[in-house]
């Protein structure tokens, strides 16, 4: 990939001047202007840049929003209201931060099974690939800790029934759910405190971003093929080309969120959490968040409580062997025939079991809950080690521009040097 | 600077002191985290907020539920009937996820009151009353069933509902967070 290293070099006096003290402009012109991306990006590809904008979009609203809003639990259901009726603008700041949370996990749900079905987590990029599980963690905690604050029904509840997950923990369990609680059940002490983490776990997540970005800047983009940048002719530079395309993507994405946050704001919560924080009756059907759902299902499909526990946090953490327990050679699953159709299972069985989680646990729910289970780790600890050895790839082409172009009869438009290039295959 | 440790045989006074200096941070540091985890716990109010209870039990009717605060945790008080008293004696003990005698779970001579914390053994949420397989708790949220002795027969819950703290002050009251001192 040195085809594009064209060196910054200031114009300005004033710019050679700062550059040799504090070389930053010449470190975004490496990473946003030349850096090489390669020609075939899908919109896929865009969803990281739209993920940055959700970001930065839910501080923004965030930091207005905890200017007006109590972190006190006589005061919190009050403030929120406040908010929404008294504060100027306050219903539109209030409804694009709760909004902000879901299409936030809309667009990074799409980034995560686009870097599954690309075969983005392998080698050379199992560390980014890490980083993003523990964004995506980190997301969850937040979001989690944010749907408390209003301290209605659901928040108190959800409440209660996250933190005692902990409680599964053998031994030191219910001392380990006291510390979190700050008291003997969810209550004021609990709320005060999750409005600091909620506070300062998005600049956390913003930290591991940058890192994040810039494990991706090492090897740089996986594409649709997911054979690696060959020559300059597979490459474009950064700007304007994915400048432009991820703007274009995030104007879009804006149009969607703006449909949901200006005509059902509502749509993605519940009634119950209109209702203030009653400890004494628990709402007759609770859920988490849409978001959440799969792995609530897991959950419940368990059994036992400590079986439960395990089983769902195994959910997520079983993404980080990913790179290793997929032993096929190649990436993109568009040259794999057998596993695209079990990528394809395996998204039905996601949203199945999201489904399932949103239903009550009784009857047939819990069976197609437990075998949606069994499938969902037999994915990752059966499917991906096994078809890599059975499996009977399609032929890749020998270079991305190939792929785009179509192969090139000998001299017909195209440097004969351009697909001649000697590395071995994905 | 020229000499480093790895050439000499014999651990030096700078040896000595790098270690000592290290081991002191690394004690210092943990030591300081100490006080931060130590605030997360429940604090002095919220112990002292759980101060004993009194409960006058002459308007709880035969058949009534009623759910109190103690401590901030939800505590049921049922006024059992008689043939729920005897659905909770008539079970084989041995069969039971947490065995327990009903017996063991009331009061001598007060079996028609039962007294149990509120909050599902599973993950806390409120079980309804009267409800469920064995007419005690059924709870909504991951479905967990318990029978009219507070004792888990069904769902995901790991354990009984477990019996705070409480004694009889007189035949019609009682005191929770409590124990008879004999």
């Amino acid at each position: 990939m040195s085809q594009h290293s064209t060196t910054y070099v200031p114009k300005s006096a004033f710019g050679r001047w700062f550059e040799s003290r504090l070389p930053i402009a010449g470190l975004v012109h490496s990473s946003f202007v030349a850096f090489p991306v390669p020609r075939n990006l899908t919109y896929f590809w865009t969803f990281g840049a739209i993920l940055v904008f959700m970001l930065v979009s839910q501080i923004v609203t965030g930091v207005f929003l905890a200017m007006y809003y109590t972190p006190n639990a006589a005061m919190a259901f009050q403030s929120v209201e406040h908010i929404m009726r008294d504060v100027n603008y306050g219903w539109l700041i209030r409804y694009l931060h709760a909004n902000g949370a879901s299409m936030f996990f809309i667009a990074v749900y799409i980034h995560i099974f686009r870097n599954f079905y690309y075969g983005s987590y392998k080698a050379p990029r199992e560390v980014l690939y890490i980083l993003g599980v523990i964004i995506f963690i980190l997301m969850m905690a937040t979001a989690f800790m944010g749907y408390v604050l209003p301290w209605g029904q659901m928040s108190f509840w959800g409440a209660t029934v996250i933190t005692n997950l902990f409680s599964a923990i053998p031994v030191v369990g219910e001392t380990i759910v006291h510390y979190l609680w700050g008291g003997y059940s969810v209550g004021n002490p609990t709320l005060n405190r999750f409005f600091s983490l909620h506070y300062l776990l998005p600049f956390m997540i913003a930290g591991v971003v940058i890192l994040h970005i810039w494990a991706l800047h090492v090897p740089g983009q996986n594409n649709p093929t997911g054979i690696p940048i060959k020559s300059g002719k597979d490459a474009v530079p950064f700007t304007p080309y994915a400048t432009i395309k991820d703007i274009f993507a995030v104007v879009v994405f804006m149009i969607f969120f703006a449909y949901w946050v200006f005509y059902i704001p509502n749509y993605l919560g519940h009634a119950d959490n209109y209702i203030p924080a009653n400890p004494a009756v628990t709402p007759a059907h609770i859920v988490p968040e849409w978001y959440f759902l799969p792995f609530y299902a897991i959950l419940r499909a368990i059994p036992d409580k400590l079986g439960g526990v395990i089983a769902m946090f195994s959910a997520i953490l079983i993404w980080v062997f990913m790179p290793w327990l997929d032993t096929s050679k190649v990436r993109s699953t568009a040259y794999r025939p057998l596993y695209k159709q079990f990528f394809w299972v395996f998204v039905a069985v996601c949203v199945l079991l999201g489904w399932l989680g949103s239903r009550p646990a009784e009857g047939w729910y819990v069976i197609a809950s437990q075998i949606c289970t069994v499938y969902y780790f037999a994915h990752f600890l059966i499917v991906l080690p096994v078809l890599g050895f059975v499996e009977r790839p399609l032929p890749l082409p020998n270079s991305i521009l190939e792929s785009v172009m179509g192969v090139q009869k000998g001299g017909a438009g195209m440097p004969a040097g351009a697909n001649a290039e000697p590395q071995s295959k994905g | 600077m020229a000499e480093t440790t790895t050439h000499v045989a014999e651990p030096t006074r700078r040896d000595f002191l790098y270690i000592a200096t290290g081991a002191a941070a690394a004690v210092g540091g943990a030591t300081l985290v100490w006080p931060f985890i130590q605030s997360l716990a429940p604090d002095a109010a919220t112990k002292a907020a759980g101060a004993p209870v009194e409960v006058d039990l002459t308007p709880i009717a035969e058949g009534q539920i009623v759910k109190i605060f103690w401590r901030g945790n939800l505590i049921f008080i049922r006024h059992r009937s008689a043939q729920e008293i005897k659905a909770a004696q008539d079970v084989n003990v041995a069969s039971l996820r947490d065995p327990q005698a009903d017996s063991e779970r009331v009061k001598n001579g007060k079996d028609q009151w039962l007294v149990v914390y509120g909050n599902c053994t599973h993950l806390g949420c409120v079980p309804l009353g009267n409800a469920g397989e064995y007419n005690g708790w059924f709870c909504p949220c991951h479905g967990s069933v318990f029978d009219t002795s507070g004792r888990v027969r069904g769902g995901p819950a790991p354990i009984n509902l477990p019996i705070p703290p409480y004694s009889f002050v007189s035949d019609t009251k009682l005191i929770i967070g409590q124990e008879a001192t004999a």
